[in-house]
Protein backbone atom coordinates (compact mmCIF):
# COMPACT_ATOMS: atom_id res chain seq x y z
CA UNK A 1 0.00 0.00 0.00
CA UNK A 2 2.64 2.49 1.05
CA UNK A 3 5.00 1.32 -1.65
CA UNK A 4 2.56 2.50 -4.30
CA UNK A 5 3.07 6.08 -3.18
CA UNK A 6 6.56 6.11 -1.74
CA UNK A 7 8.32 4.42 -4.65
CA UNK A 8 7.18 6.86 -7.35
CA UNK A 9 7.95 9.76 -5.03
CA UNK A 10 11.49 8.51 -4.49
CA UNK A 11 11.96 8.07 -8.24
CA UNK A 12 10.67 11.58 -8.81
CA UNK A 13 13.01 13.12 -6.25
CA UNK A 14 16.00 11.24 -7.67
CA UNK A 15 15.19 12.45 -11.19
CA UNK A 16 14.94 16.04 -9.91
CA UNK A 17 18.26 15.69 -8.15
CA UNK A 18 19.96 14.37 -11.29
CA UNK A 19 18.36 17.20 -13.25
CA UNK A 20 19.70 19.71 -10.75
CA UNK A 21 23.18 18.23 -10.85
CA UNK A 22 23.25 18.24 -14.65
CA UNK A 23 22.15 21.87 -14.74
CA UNK A 24 24.85 22.93 -12.27
CA UNK A 25 27.54 20.91 -14.04
CA UNK A 26 27.04 22.07 -17.63
CA UNK A 27 27.06 25.76 -16.89
CA UNK A 28 24.48 26.81 -19.46
CA UNK A 29 22.47 29.93 -18.73
CA UNK A 30 19.35 29.57 -16.64
CA UNK A 31 17.26 30.72 -19.59
CA UNK A 32 18.42 27.85 -21.80
CA UNK A 33 18.42 25.05 -19.27
CA UNK A 34 16.64 25.93 -16.03
CA UNK A 35 16.87 23.65 -13.03
CA UNK A 36 13.98 22.13 -11.10
CA UNK A 37 13.80 24.90 -8.54
CA UNK A 38 13.56 27.55 -11.23
CA UNK A 39 10.88 25.54 -13.00
CA UNK A 40 8.82 25.13 -9.84
CA UNK A 41 9.23 28.80 -9.12
CA UNK A 42 7.99 29.65 -12.61
CA UNK A 43 5.01 27.32 -12.19
CA UNK A 44 4.07 29.29 -9.11
CA UNK A 45 4.63 32.58 -10.90
CA UNK A 46 2.38 31.64 -13.84
CA UNK A 47 -0.28 30.28 -11.52
CA UNK A 48 -0.40 33.42 -9.42
CA UNK A 49 -0.51 35.84 -12.33
CA UNK A 50 -3.33 33.86 -13.98
CA UNK A 51 -1.49 33.10 -17.24
CA UNK A 52 -1.42 29.35 -16.73
CA UNK A 53 -5.10 29.17 -15.90
CA UNK A 54 -6.04 31.18 -18.99
CA UNK A 55 -3.99 28.97 -21.34
CA UNK A 56 -5.14 25.75 -19.73
CA UNK A 57 -8.78 26.73 -20.06
CA UNK A 58 -8.23 27.66 -23.71
CA UNK A 59 -6.66 24.28 -24.46
CA UNK A 60 -9.28 22.34 -22.55
CA UNK A 61 -12.03 24.22 -24.33
CA UNK A 62 -10.68 23.24 -27.75
CA UNK A 63 -10.13 19.64 -26.77
CA UNK A 64 -13.60 19.40 -25.29
CA UNK A 65 -15.26 20.95 -28.32
CA UNK A 66 -13.39 18.84 -30.88
CA UNK A 67 -13.72 15.68 -28.83
CA UNK A 68 -17.45 16.08 -28.22
CA UNK A 69 -18.08 16.86 -31.87
CA UNK A 70 -16.16 13.76 -32.92
CA UNK A 71 -18.05 11.61 -30.40
CA UNK A 72 -21.46 13.02 -31.31
CA UNK A 73 -20.91 12.44 -35.00
CA UNK A 74 -18.53 9.48 -35.01
CA UNK A 75 -20.33 7.14 -32.61
CA UNK A 76 -23.80 7.28 -34.23
CA UNK A 77 -22.24 7.03 -37.69
CA UNK A 78 -20.21 4.04 -36.52
CA UNK A 79 -23.42 2.38 -35.34
CA UNK A 80 -25.07 2.95 -38.69
CA UNK A 81 -22.06 1.55 -40.52
CA UNK A 82 -21.93 -1.43 -38.20
CA UNK A 83 -25.59 -2.25 -38.71
CA UNK A 84 -26.20 -1.51 -42.38
CA UNK A 85 -23.99 -3.52 -44.67
CA UNK A 86 -24.65 -1.46 -47.82
CA UNK A 87 -23.55 1.76 -46.18
CA UNK A 88 -20.48 0.10 -44.77
CA UNK A 89 -19.52 -1.29 -48.17
CA UNK A 90 -19.93 2.15 -49.68
CA UNK A 91 -17.96 4.15 -47.11
CA UNK A 92 -15.49 1.81 -45.49
CA UNK A 93 -12.73 2.05 -48.14
CA UNK A 94 -12.86 5.85 -47.98
CA UNK A 95 -12.69 5.77 -44.19
CA UNK A 96 -9.78 3.36 -44.17
CA UNK A 97 -8.03 5.64 -46.67
CA UNK A 98 -8.51 8.81 -44.63
CA UNK A 99 -7.82 7.23 -41.26
CA UNK A 100 -4.03 6.82 -41.48
CA UNK A 101 -3.55 10.46 -42.51
CA UNK A 102 -2.10 12.19 -39.46
CA UNK A 103 -4.34 14.95 -38.16
CA UNK A 104 -1.29 17.22 -38.41
CA UNK A 105 -1.29 16.80 -42.18
CA UNK A 106 -4.61 18.66 -42.15
CA UNK A 107 -2.99 21.79 -40.68
CA UNK A 108 -2.47 23.65 -43.97
CA UNK A 109 -6.00 22.95 -45.17
CA UNK A 110 -7.47 23.74 -41.78
CA UNK A 111 -5.80 27.13 -41.71
CA UNK A 112 -6.68 27.99 -45.31
CA UNK A 113 -10.29 26.92 -44.95
CA UNK A 114 -11.06 28.00 -41.41
CA UNK A 115 -8.66 30.90 -40.88
CA UNK A 116 -7.07 31.38 -37.50
CA UNK A 117 -8.46 31.14 -34.02
CA UNK A 118 -10.46 28.31 -32.48
CA UNK A 119 -12.11 26.75 -35.56
CA UNK A 120 -8.98 25.23 -37.18
CA UNK A 121 -7.73 23.95 -33.82
CA UNK A 122 -11.08 22.37 -33.02
CA UNK A 123 -11.17 20.90 -36.52
CA UNK A 124 -7.78 19.26 -35.99
CA UNK A 125 -8.87 17.78 -32.66
CA UNK A 126 -12.00 16.54 -34.35
CA UNK A 127 -9.99 14.87 -37.11
CA UNK A 128 -7.71 13.21 -34.59
CA UNK A 129 -10.64 11.60 -32.72
CA UNK A 130 -13.29 11.09 -35.36
CA UNK A 131 -11.95 8.12 -37.32
CA UNK A 132 -10.84 6.15 -34.29
CA UNK A 133 -14.26 6.52 -32.70
CA UNK A 134 -16.05 5.78 -35.95
CA UNK A 135 -14.11 2.63 -36.73
CA UNK A 136 -14.06 1.23 -33.21
CA UNK A 137 -17.81 1.76 -32.85
CA UNK A 138 -18.38 0.10 -36.20
CA UNK A 139 -16.31 -2.93 -35.23
CA UNK A 140 -17.96 -3.13 -31.81
CA UNK A 141 -21.43 -3.12 -33.36
CA UNK A 142 -20.48 -5.75 -35.90
CA UNK A 143 -19.19 -8.07 -33.23
CA UNK A 144 -22.38 -8.09 -31.17
CA UNK A 145 -23.46 -11.71 -30.83
CA UNK A 146 -26.18 -12.50 -33.41
CA UNK A 147 -28.05 -14.33 -30.65
CA UNK A 148 -29.06 -10.99 -29.15
CA UNK A 149 -30.63 -9.91 -32.42
CA UNK A 150 -32.47 -13.20 -32.63
CA UNK A 151 -33.76 -12.62 -29.12
CA UNK A 152 -34.85 -9.17 -30.25
CA UNK A 153 -36.70 -10.61 -33.27
CA UNK A 154 -38.25 -13.32 -31.14
CA UNK A 155 -39.52 -10.85 -28.56
CA UNK A 156 -40.83 -8.53 -31.25
CA UNK A 157 -38.51 -5.58 -30.59
CA UNK A 158 -39.14 -2.45 -32.61
CA UNK A 159 -36.24 -0.91 -34.50
CA UNK A 160 -35.94 1.68 -31.75
CA UNK A 161 -35.80 -0.99 -29.07
CA UNK A 162 -33.11 -2.89 -30.95
CA UNK A 163 -30.96 0.26 -30.82
CA UNK A 164 -31.66 1.22 -27.21
CA UNK A 165 -31.86 -2.22 -25.64
CA UNK A 166 -29.28 -4.15 -27.67
CA UNK A 167 -26.90 -2.09 -29.79
CA UNK A 168 -26.11 0.77 -27.42
CA UNK A 169 -25.69 -1.19 -24.20
CA UNK A 170 -23.72 -3.88 -26.03
CA UNK A 171 -21.11 -1.45 -27.35
CA UNK A 172 -20.80 0.91 -24.39
CA UNK A 173 -17.77 -0.88 -22.90
CA UNK A 174 -15.84 -0.70 -26.19
CA UNK A 175 -16.87 2.90 -26.72
CA UNK A 176 -15.68 3.94 -23.28
CA UNK A 177 -12.32 2.32 -24.03
CA UNK A 178 -11.93 4.14 -27.31
CA UNK A 179 -13.06 7.42 -25.76
CA UNK A 180 -10.23 7.04 -23.29
CA UNK A 181 -7.84 6.42 -26.13
CA UNK A 182 -9.01 9.33 -28.25
CA UNK A 183 -9.05 11.89 -25.49
CA UNK A 184 -5.35 11.17 -25.02
CA UNK A 185 -4.74 11.65 -28.74
CA UNK A 186 -6.75 14.87 -28.68
CA UNK A 187 -4.63 16.18 -25.85
CA UNK A 188 -1.50 15.38 -27.87
CA UNK A 189 -2.81 17.11 -30.95
CA UNK A 190 -4.10 20.28 -29.29
CA UNK A 191 -0.57 21.35 -28.42
CA UNK A 192 0.51 21.08 -32.03
CA UNK A 193 -2.65 22.80 -33.24
CA UNK A 194 -2.07 25.73 -30.90
CA UNK A 195 1.39 26.27 -32.26
CA UNK A 196 0.06 27.32 -35.63
CA UNK A 197 -3.21 29.11 -35.55
CA UNK A 198 -3.99 30.69 -32.21
CA UNK A 199 -2.84 33.18 -29.58
CA UNK A 200 -3.72 31.16 -26.49
CA UNK A 201 -3.49 27.69 -25.06
CA UNK A 202 -0.67 25.61 -23.66
CA UNK A 203 0.81 25.00 -27.11
CA UNK A 204 0.90 28.73 -27.69
CA UNK A 205 2.46 29.25 -24.25
CA UNK A 206 5.27 26.88 -25.17
CA UNK A 207 5.86 28.40 -28.58
CA UNK A 208 5.68 31.96 -27.30
CA UNK A 209 8.05 31.24 -24.41
CA UNK A 210 10.53 29.68 -26.79
CA UNK A 211 10.50 32.82 -28.87
CA UNK A 212 11.11 34.81 -25.72
CA UNK A 213 13.86 32.36 -24.75
CA UNK A 214 12.09 31.52 -21.51
CA UNK A 215 12.77 27.79 -21.28
CA UNK A 216 11.40 27.78 -17.74
CA UNK A 217 8.00 28.78 -19.10
CA UNK A 218 8.33 26.10 -21.77
CA UNK A 219 8.81 23.61 -18.98
CA UNK A 220 5.81 24.96 -17.11
CA UNK A 221 3.76 24.32 -20.25
CA UNK A 222 5.08 20.77 -20.48
CA UNK A 223 4.47 20.05 -16.81
CA UNK A 224 0.90 21.29 -17.07
CA UNK A 225 0.26 19.20 -20.18
CA UNK A 226 1.52 16.12 -18.40
CA UNK A 227 -0.57 16.78 -15.30
CA UNK A 228 -3.77 17.44 -17.24
CA UNK A 229 -3.16 14.39 -19.40
CA UNK A 230 -2.99 12.27 -16.26
CA UNK A 231 -6.17 13.85 -14.97
CA UNK A 232 -8.03 13.22 -18.23
CA UNK A 233 -6.98 9.60 -18.22
CA UNK A 234 -8.11 9.24 -14.62
CA UNK A 235 -11.52 10.69 -15.46
CA UNK A 236 -11.93 8.34 -18.42
CA UNK A 237 -10.90 5.41 -16.27
CA UNK A 238 -13.61 6.32 -13.78
CA UNK A 239 -16.06 6.48 -16.66
CA UNK A 240 -15.30 2.83 -17.48
CA UNK A 241 -16.64 1.89 -14.05
CA UNK A 242 -20.03 3.52 -14.42
CA UNK A 243 -22.99 1.21 -14.19
CA UNK A 244 -23.81 0.65 -17.81
CA UNK A 245 -20.22 0.00 -18.89
CA UNK A 246 -19.11 -2.31 -16.10
CA UNK A 247 -20.50 -5.50 -17.62
CA UNK A 248 -17.89 -5.31 -20.37
CA UNK A 249 -15.11 -5.98 -17.90
CA UNK A 250 -16.75 -9.29 -17.07
CA UNK A 251 -16.77 -10.75 -20.54
CA UNK B 1 -52.81 -23.52 -29.34
CA UNK B 2 -49.84 -24.98 -31.09
CA UNK B 3 -50.37 -27.94 -33.31
CA UNK B 4 -47.32 -28.41 -35.45
CA UNK B 5 -47.12 -30.01 -38.84
CA UNK B 6 -43.87 -30.33 -40.73
CA UNK B 7 -44.34 -31.35 -44.34
CA UNK B 8 -41.63 -32.56 -46.73
CA UNK B 9 -39.12 -30.28 -45.08
CA UNK B 10 -35.77 -29.93 -46.81
CA UNK B 11 -32.82 -27.78 -45.84
CA UNK B 12 -29.70 -27.30 -47.87
CA UNK B 13 -26.79 -25.03 -47.07
CA UNK B 14 -24.27 -23.67 -49.51
CA UNK B 15 -20.83 -24.53 -48.23
CA UNK B 16 -18.85 -21.29 -48.10
CA UNK B 17 -15.88 -22.58 -46.23
CA UNK B 18 -12.80 -24.08 -47.80
CA UNK B 19 -11.86 -27.44 -46.40
CA UNK B 20 -8.40 -28.63 -47.20
CA UNK B 21 -8.73 -32.23 -46.18
CA UNK B 22 -11.20 -33.53 -48.74
CA UNK B 23 -10.64 -31.79 -52.02
CA UNK B 24 -12.21 -34.66 -53.92
CA UNK B 25 -15.25 -34.94 -51.75
CA UNK B 26 -17.94 -32.93 -53.54
CA UNK B 27 -19.75 -32.23 -50.28
CA UNK B 28 -16.93 -30.17 -48.86
CA UNK B 29 -16.19 -28.15 -51.98
CA UNK B 30 -16.72 -24.45 -51.77
CA UNK B 31 -20.09 -23.54 -53.22
CA UNK B 32 -21.31 -27.12 -53.08
CA UNK B 33 -24.68 -27.72 -51.52
CA UNK B 34 -24.83 -29.60 -48.27
CA UNK B 35 -28.12 -31.31 -47.64
CA UNK B 36 -28.80 -31.18 -43.93
CA UNK B 37 -32.42 -32.21 -43.72
CA UNK B 38 -34.27 -34.31 -46.26
CA UNK B 39 -37.97 -35.01 -46.47
CA UNK B 40 -38.82 -34.49 -42.85
CA UNK B 41 -42.45 -35.18 -42.03
CA UNK B 42 -43.58 -34.75 -38.46
CA UNK B 43 -46.72 -33.91 -36.60
CA UNK B 44 -46.90 -32.81 -32.98
CA UNK B 45 -50.14 -32.50 -31.11
CA UNK B 46 -51.13 -29.43 -29.22
CA UNK B 47 -49.59 -29.34 -25.74
CA UNK B 48 -47.14 -32.14 -26.35
CA UNK B 49 -43.73 -32.23 -24.82
CA UNK B 50 -41.61 -33.29 -27.77
CA UNK B 51 -38.05 -34.46 -27.23
CA UNK B 52 -35.85 -34.61 -30.30
CA UNK B 53 -32.83 -36.89 -30.21
CA UNK B 54 -30.08 -37.26 -32.73
CA UNK B 55 -26.35 -37.39 -33.13
CA UNK B 56 -24.46 -34.16 -33.03
CA UNK B 57 -24.45 -32.24 -36.31
CA UNK B 58 -27.44 -34.03 -37.80
CA UNK B 59 -29.53 -30.88 -38.11
CA UNK B 60 -31.60 -30.67 -34.94
CA UNK B 61 -30.75 -27.04 -34.27
CA UNK B 62 -31.36 -26.23 -37.92
CA UNK B 63 -34.85 -27.64 -37.66
CA UNK B 64 -35.59 -25.75 -34.45
CA UNK B 65 -34.38 -22.50 -36.01
CA UNK B 66 -36.78 -22.97 -38.89
CA UNK B 67 -39.57 -23.79 -36.45
CA UNK B 68 -38.86 -20.49 -34.67
CA UNK B 69 -38.74 -18.60 -37.96
CA UNK B 70 -35.08 -17.61 -37.72
CA UNK B 71 -34.28 -19.58 -40.85
CA UNK B 72 -36.21 -20.56 -44.00
CA UNK B 73 -36.72 -24.09 -45.30
CA UNK B 74 -35.21 -24.76 -48.72
CA UNK B 75 -38.44 -26.51 -49.57
CA UNK B 76 -41.41 -27.91 -47.70
CA UNK B 77 -43.59 -26.26 -45.10
CA UNK B 78 -43.87 -25.82 -41.39
CA UNK B 79 -47.42 -25.22 -40.24
CA UNK B 80 -48.29 -24.08 -36.77
CA UNK B 81 -52.05 -24.27 -36.18
CA UNK B 82 -52.46 -24.43 -39.94
CA UNK B 83 -50.45 -21.30 -40.61
CA UNK B 84 -47.10 -21.31 -42.28
CA UNK B 85 -44.19 -19.97 -40.24
CA UNK B 86 -43.02 -16.73 -41.87
CA UNK B 87 -40.59 -15.30 -39.35
CA UNK B 88 -39.86 -14.94 -35.65
CA UNK B 89 -42.86 -14.24 -33.49
CA UNK B 90 -43.42 -13.85 -29.79
CA UNK B 91 -45.93 -16.69 -30.01
CA UNK B 92 -43.01 -19.11 -30.25
CA UNK B 93 -40.18 -18.40 -27.90
CA UNK B 94 -36.80 -19.95 -28.51
CA UNK B 95 -34.66 -20.75 -25.50
CA UNK B 96 -31.09 -20.59 -26.64
CA UNK B 97 -28.51 -23.35 -26.37
CA UNK B 98 -25.96 -20.79 -25.26
CA UNK B 99 -26.81 -17.84 -23.18
CA UNK B 100 -29.54 -15.72 -24.69
CA UNK B 101 -29.96 -13.50 -21.64
CA UNK B 102 -28.82 -9.92 -22.13
CA UNK B 103 -25.76 -9.47 -19.88
CA UNK B 104 -26.24 -5.71 -19.46
CA UNK B 105 -29.60 -6.22 -17.82
CA UNK B 106 -30.62 -7.64 -14.47
CA UNK B 107 -32.73 -10.76 -14.19
CA UNK B 108 -35.74 -8.54 -13.58
CA UNK B 109 -35.11 -6.48 -16.72
CA UNK B 110 -34.54 -9.60 -18.78
CA UNK B 111 -37.83 -11.09 -17.70
CA UNK B 112 -39.46 -7.73 -18.30
CA UNK B 113 -38.59 -8.04 -22.01
CA UNK B 114 -41.31 -10.63 -22.30
CA UNK B 115 -44.06 -8.47 -20.81
CA UNK B 116 -43.33 -5.08 -22.37
CA UNK B 117 -46.87 -4.93 -23.71
CA UNK B 118 -48.35 -4.63 -20.20
CA UNK B 119 -48.69 -0.89 -19.79
CA UNK B 120 -49.66 -0.74 -16.14
CA UNK B 121 -46.43 -0.74 -14.18
CA UNK B 122 -47.77 -2.43 -11.07
CA UNK B 123 -49.46 -5.17 -13.02
CA UNK B 124 -46.32 -5.73 -15.04
CA UNK B 125 -44.23 -5.96 -11.89
CA UNK B 126 -46.59 -8.58 -10.48
CA UNK B 127 -46.30 -10.72 -13.59
CA UNK B 128 -42.50 -10.45 -13.62
CA UNK B 129 -42.36 -11.42 -9.95
CA UNK B 130 -44.70 -14.32 -10.54
CA UNK B 131 -42.43 -15.88 -13.15
CA UNK B 132 -39.25 -15.20 -11.22
CA UNK B 133 -40.85 -16.92 -8.24
CA UNK B 134 -41.96 -19.79 -10.45
CA UNK B 135 -38.38 -20.64 -11.41
CA UNK B 136 -37.29 -20.09 -7.80
CA UNK B 137 -35.09 -17.12 -8.42
CA UNK B 138 -36.80 -15.01 -5.76
CA UNK B 139 -34.24 -12.66 -4.26
CA UNK B 140 -32.09 -12.60 -7.37
CA UNK B 141 -34.14 -10.01 -9.24
CA UNK B 142 -31.42 -7.38 -9.24
CA UNK B 143 -28.58 -9.75 -10.00
CA UNK B 144 -26.76 -9.68 -13.28
CA UNK B 145 -26.13 -12.74 -15.40
CA UNK B 146 -22.52 -13.15 -14.34
CA UNK B 147 -23.62 -13.43 -10.74
CA UNK B 148 -25.68 -16.55 -11.46
CA UNK B 149 -24.68 -20.17 -11.82
CA UNK B 150 -25.34 -22.08 -15.05
CA UNK B 151 -28.52 -23.64 -13.73
CA UNK B 152 -29.88 -20.31 -12.51
CA UNK B 153 -29.21 -18.77 -15.91
CA UNK B 154 -31.24 -21.46 -17.65
CA UNK B 155 -34.04 -20.93 -15.16
CA UNK B 156 -33.93 -17.18 -15.69
CA UNK B 157 -34.13 -17.67 -19.42
CA UNK B 158 -37.00 -20.05 -18.91
CA UNK B 159 -38.79 -17.44 -16.81
CA UNK B 160 -38.30 -14.85 -19.51
CA UNK B 161 -39.69 -17.21 -22.14
CA UNK B 162 -42.66 -18.26 -20.01
CA UNK B 163 -43.55 -14.68 -19.11
CA UNK B 164 -44.40 -14.07 -22.78
CA UNK B 165 -47.05 -16.81 -22.44
CA UNK B 166 -46.15 -18.19 -25.84
CA UNK B 167 -48.10 -20.93 -27.54
CA UNK B 168 -44.92 -22.92 -27.87
CA UNK B 169 -41.51 -23.11 -26.28
CA UNK B 170 -38.53 -24.20 -28.35
CA UNK B 171 -35.52 -25.33 -26.37
CA UNK B 172 -32.18 -26.32 -27.84
CA UNK B 173 -30.23 -28.54 -25.46
CA UNK B 174 -31.36 -26.62 -22.40
CA UNK B 175 -29.44 -28.86 -19.99
CA UNK B 176 -26.07 -28.96 -21.68
CA UNK B 177 -23.27 -27.90 -19.40
CA UNK B 178 -25.23 -28.34 -16.19
CA UNK B 179 -23.91 -30.54 -13.43
CA UNK B 180 -25.68 -33.82 -12.73
CA UNK B 181 -27.86 -32.72 -9.82
CA UNK B 182 -28.90 -29.45 -11.41
CA UNK B 183 -29.78 -31.37 -14.51
CA UNK B 184 -32.01 -33.76 -12.61
CA UNK B 185 -33.74 -30.83 -10.92
CA UNK B 186 -34.19 -28.94 -14.15
CA UNK B 187 -35.75 -32.00 -15.76
CA UNK B 188 -38.28 -32.17 -12.99
CA UNK B 189 -38.93 -28.46 -13.10
CA UNK B 190 -39.55 -28.43 -16.83
CA UNK B 191 -41.86 -31.43 -16.56
CA UNK B 192 -43.82 -29.79 -13.73
CA UNK B 193 -43.94 -26.53 -15.57
CA UNK B 194 -45.21 -28.30 -18.67
CA UNK B 195 -47.92 -30.09 -16.74
CA UNK B 196 -48.91 -26.78 -15.17
CA UNK B 197 -49.05 -24.57 -18.27
CA UNK B 198 -49.80 -27.26 -20.85
CA UNK B 199 -48.04 -25.47 -23.69
CA UNK B 200 -46.37 -27.29 -26.53
CA UNK B 201 -42.66 -27.69 -25.88
CA UNK B 202 -40.21 -28.81 -28.52
CA UNK B 203 -36.88 -29.67 -26.99
CA UNK B 204 -33.64 -30.98 -28.41
CA UNK B 205 -31.49 -33.08 -26.17
CA UNK B 206 -28.62 -35.44 -26.75
CA UNK B 207 -29.45 -37.45 -23.67
CA UNK B 208 -31.77 -40.39 -24.27
CA UNK B 209 -32.77 -40.54 -20.60
CA UNK B 210 -33.79 -36.87 -20.67
CA UNK B 211 -36.14 -37.70 -23.48
CA UNK B 212 -37.52 -40.84 -21.86
CA UNK B 213 -38.13 -39.16 -18.52
CA UNK B 214 -39.63 -35.99 -19.93
CA UNK B 215 -41.17 -36.55 -23.34
CA UNK B 216 -44.73 -37.12 -24.41
CA UNK B 217 -43.26 -37.82 -27.78
CA UNK B 218 -39.79 -38.90 -28.74
CA UNK B 219 -38.35 -38.11 -32.13
CA UNK B 220 -35.11 -39.62 -33.31
CA UNK B 221 -33.27 -38.10 -36.23
CA UNK B 222 -30.23 -39.69 -37.78
CA UNK B 223 -28.19 -39.97 -40.93
CA UNK B 224 -26.73 -37.48 -43.36
CA UNK B 225 -28.91 -35.95 -44.59
CA UNK B 226 -31.02 -36.41 -41.51
CA UNK B 227 -34.24 -38.37 -41.63
CA UNK B 228 -36.81 -39.12 -38.98
CA UNK B 229 -36.18 -42.64 -37.70
CA UNK B 230 -38.62 -42.63 -34.82
CA UNK B 231 -41.53 -40.43 -33.85
CA UNK B 232 -43.28 -42.19 -31.05
CA UNK B 233 -45.84 -41.03 -28.57
CA UNK B 234 -45.37 -42.32 -25.04
CA UNK B 235 -48.78 -43.16 -23.70
CA UNK B 236 -49.91 -43.95 -20.19
CA UNK B 237 -46.63 -43.50 -18.38
CA UNK B 238 -47.32 -40.83 -15.77
CA UNK B 239 -44.72 -38.52 -14.28
CA UNK B 240 -42.50 -38.84 -12.34
CA UNK B 241 -41.18 -41.71 -14.38
CA UNK B 242 -38.85 -44.39 -13.20
CA UNK B 243 -37.01 -45.73 -16.21
CA UNK B 244 -36.03 -49.06 -14.64
CA UNK B 245 -39.55 -49.96 -13.60
CA UNK B 246 -41.30 -49.20 -16.87
CA UNK B 247 -40.87 -51.98 -19.41
CA UNK B 248 -42.18 -49.84 -22.28
CA UNK B 249 -39.52 -47.22 -21.60
CA UNK B 250 -36.79 -49.84 -21.20
CA UNK B 251 -37.62 -51.33 -24.57
CA UNK B 252 -37.82 -47.96 -26.21
CA UNK B 253 -34.52 -47.00 -24.67
CA UNK B 254 -32.82 -50.06 -26.11
CA UNK B 255 -34.36 -49.41 -29.50
CA UNK B 256 -33.16 -45.80 -29.47
CA UNK B 257 -29.63 -46.80 -28.53
CA UNK B 258 -29.62 -49.39 -31.29
CA UNK B 259 -30.78 -46.85 -33.85
CA UNK B 260 -28.06 -44.48 -32.75
CA UNK B 261 -25.54 -47.25 -33.35
CA UNK B 262 -24.87 -48.35 -29.76
CA UNK B 263 -25.69 -52.00 -29.13
CA UNK B 264 -24.67 -52.71 -25.53
CA UNK B 265 -26.17 -50.64 -22.81
CA UNK B 266 -25.40 -51.33 -19.18
N1 LIG C 1 -25.42 -21.42 -41.49
C1 LIG C 1 -24.93 -22.60 -41.92
N2 LIG C 1 -24.24 -22.67 -43.07
C2 LIG C 1 -23.75 -23.84 -43.50
N3 LIG C 1 -23.89 -25.03 -42.85
C3 LIG C 1 -24.57 -25.02 -41.69
C4 LIG C 1 -25.12 -23.81 -41.16
N4 LIG C 1 -25.72 -24.11 -39.99
C5 LIG C 1 -25.56 -25.45 -39.81
N5 LIG C 1 -24.87 -25.99 -40.82
C6 LIG C 1 -24.55 -27.42 -40.97
O1 LIG C 1 -25.72 -28.15 -40.79
C7 LIG C 1 -25.47 -29.32 -40.06
C8 LIG C 1 -26.42 -29.46 -38.90
O2 LIG C 1 -26.13 -28.46 -37.94
P1 LIG C 1 -27.00 -28.33 -36.61
O3 LIG C 1 -28.41 -28.14 -36.97
O4 LIG C 1 -26.38 -27.27 -35.78
O5 LIG C 1 -26.77 -29.74 -35.94
P2 LIG C 1 -27.20 -30.27 -34.50
O6 LIG C 1 -27.93 -29.19 -33.78
O7 LIG C 1 -28.06 -31.46 -34.78
O8 LIG C 1 -25.97 -30.68 -33.79
C9 LIG C 1 -24.01 -29.29 -39.64
O9 LIG C 1 -23.29 -30.18 -40.46
C10 LIG C 1 -23.59 -27.88 -39.90
O10 LIG C 1 -22.26 -27.85 -40.34
MG1 LIG D 1 -27.29 -28.06 -32.03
Amino acid sequence: MNRRYILPLVTFIIICLIWDVVVRANGWSVQVFPGPLVAINSVWELITNGTLFKHTVASLYRVTAGFYLAALIGIPLGMILGRIKVIKDAFNPLIQFLRPISPLAWIPLAVIWLGIGDPPAIFLIFMSCFFTLLVSTMIAVESISPIYFQVAANFGFSRYEVITKIVIPAVIPEIVTSLRLTVAIAWLVVVAAEMIAVQSGLGYLILDSRNALRMDYVMVGMITIGAIGLLLDYIMLRLARVDCAFWGSLK
Amino acid sequence: MAHIKIENLNKRYINRRKTRRDDDNPETKVGAEVVVLQDINLEFEDGEMVCILGSSGCGKSTMLRMLAGFDRPTSGRILIDGEQVKGPSSNYIYVFQHNGLLPWMTIWQNVELGVRHIKDEEERGDVIQEYIDMVELTGFEDHHIYQLSGGMRRRAELARALAVEPDMLIMDEPFTGLDFLTRMKMREEVVNMHEYIGKTIVMVTHDIDDALVMGDRIVLMAGTPAEVKVSQKILDVPHPRNLEKEPTLCNLREELYLKLGVSHVA
